[in-house]
């Protein structure tokens, strides 16, 4: 299949039009063709960040002469492994420019691109369990509110409004109060990246998917191709957006990135009724818990502390993720888990990404999203499509660039947000 | 679970008794140093995918550090030392070569 027909407008009249016709006409959302010999843009990696790098490189300046390649399948990797949290409440200036960027681009993204994405701004609220967190968290809203995103300081009692389930007397770390954004949620992962895509597509760009990137060939300190397990593929510019290996991939490129990989966790419950219609993040105990559509308890954990390329992590961090939550909520105590997974992260020094130029001429990262990626998707694309079509950053990306490990200009989100992020 | 043999105490240590510390081998930057220098010793990683140095704490055992040599894309340990070697040792070397015949050293032993 070179290139499929247009997926055609989703709407309820296509929903009755196929139903009509026992849903014969769908089509594929996006076409699988075979990679040319060149393109303007390579990107490498098509999860939601790369996707969404190409979706905006297109939508806003107008560069559709794009590939977006894949060693796996589309999606999946972090972007299908991801706890779906979306949240802008982040205490540093250019963190929350992005990340709230962000998290307007999601409220409207479903329109935009005619998916529906199932965005769901239920709510967000980071529990303070000792009396740091509480200074901690408070200086956060104010901050927040300083850079125009609304997040507000919940009392105890508050908090167990809206958390029902939520036990705020534990005998270790009782519930001490609460950061509280109201704009903050969910959003179906799979369906953010199959958006994109779908959007991409129809632009006209290649989605190239088992396709490895096995060399980067360079001349005269700019790029040239990369060399793919199906062929070699020249290009004028060249993205990584490839996390958990982006050290492997600058590597072929002969640079060196401040980025170590390592396995972060998440597990699934069985589905029960409705519980809980906010996300609960507890940061002291390290865990964080919310309600996924179909009913499931939905569990993030902290990272392992080792470099780790398998894609499972540690048990100790399963028991010790879940012993954390049952003190908080006593009523998952008996809930059985159904799934269990890891995912590679790229973590900087800083807990903040890197969008930069490198020392390879046309050839740009965007990495070390870390542990909180999936939230950024829009605001990562939207900067990173800004970086690659003028070949210098604007002022989303500006901050984020390598140079400020030389420079000591640290973007320090790691107290904020060192486990939970 | 990771099981790391402690080569000060003998212990096998599971990964709960043991307290990461990252890259090994990592040469710290004296005090003429330049800026690319100092940023590479503290932020420029290997992050290699395969055979890994790293450093360990046997933190709830006899609390000293010691050395692992581990492949990150398989969790397969090839043995561990203590922290005073400067390079990996040879019978380390050896098990590596074992287990990896097309993996060479990146260093040079004087």
């Amino acid at each position: 299949m070179s290139d499929a027909p247009r997926s055609g407008r989703y709407s309820v009249f296509a929903i009755a039009r196929q139903a009509l016709r026992q849903h014969s006409g769908w089509q594929r959302a996006w076409a699988s063709p075979a990679p040319r010999d060149r393109y303007q843009v390579v990107i490498v990696g098509a999860g939601g960040h790369g996707l969404a790098t190409a979706y905006y490189l297109g939508k806003n300046f107008g560069i559709t002469d794009v590939a977006i390649i894949e060693k796996g399948w589309l999606g999946g990797g972090n972007t299908g492994r991801n706890t779906t949290i979306i949240r802008s409440n982040y205490l540093q200036d250019p963190s929350a420019a992005i990340y709230d960027k962000a998290l307007k681009l999601y409220e409207g993204l479903s329109q935009e691109l005619n998916y529906n994405v199932m965005f769901s701004p239920r709510g967000l609220i980071m529990l303070a369990q000792t009396e740091h967190e509480v200074r901690g968290y408070k200086r956060t809203v104010y901050a927040n509110n300083l850079q125009g995103v609304s997040t507000e300081w919940v009392d105890a009692q508050r908090l167990k409004e809206l958390v029902p389930i939520i036990n705020i007397d534990g005998p270790r770390y009782p519930v001490l109060g609460g950061l509280y954004q109201a704009r903050g949620g969910t959003a179906r992962h799979d369906a953010v990246a199959w958006g994109y895509a779908r959007a991409c597509s129809d632009m006209g760009m290649h989605i190239i998917q088992n396709c490895e990137v096995t060399g980067v060939e360079t001349e005269g300190g700019q790029v040239r191709a990369v060399n793919t397990s199906k062929g070699r593929i020249g290009c004028d510019k060249l993205a990584m957006v490839v996390a958990g290996h982006s050290s492997q991939l600058a590597e072929m490129a002969g640079f060196r990135l401040p980025i170590e990989s390592v396995a972060l966790q998440a597990l699934v419950s069985e589905p029960i009724k409705p519980c809980m219609d906010v996300v609960v993040m507890a940061n002291t105990v390290h865990g964080y818990l919310s309600q996924s559509d179909k009913g499931e308890m939905v569990i993030g954990g902290g990272t392992d502390g080792f470099n780790n390329f398998t894609q499972r992590g540690s048990w100790q961090h399963v028991e010790e993720t879940v012993r954390a939550l049952v003190e908080t909520f006593p009523m998952i105590s008996r809930l059985k888990m159904l799934r269990q997974w890891g995912g590679i992260v790229d973590m900087t020094g800083d807990r903040s990404p890197i969008l930069s130029t490198t020392p390879v001429g046309g050839i740009f990262v965007n990495c070390g999203w870390g542990t909180g990626g999936f939230k950024a998707i829009p605001g990562s694309g939207w900067a990173m499509a800004e970086l690659v079509a003028k070949g210098s950053p604007g002022p989303l990306a500006a901050d984020f660039g390598l140079n400020r490990f030389r420079e000591g200009r640290f973007i320090d989100e790691s107290v904020a947000a060192g486990v939970a992020h | 679970m990771l099981t790391l043999t402690c080569p000060y105490c003998g212990i096998r240590a599971e990964e709960t008794e043991l307290h990461p510390g990252g890259e090994a081998h990592l040469t710290r930057v004296g005090p003429q140093g330049t800026d690319e220098e100092f940023e590479g010793y503290l932020f420029a990683r290997k992050n290699a995918k395969g055979v890994h140095f790293e450093r360990w704490r046997h933190a709830y055992g006899c609390g000293k550090w010691f050395l692992a040599a581990r492949c990150t894309a398989t969790l397969q340990v090839f043995g561990t030392y203590k922290a005073q070697n400067a390079h990996p040792p040879a019978e380390i070397v050896e098990a590596i070569r074992q287990a990896r015949p097309d993996w060479n050293p990146d260093w040079t032993t004087e």
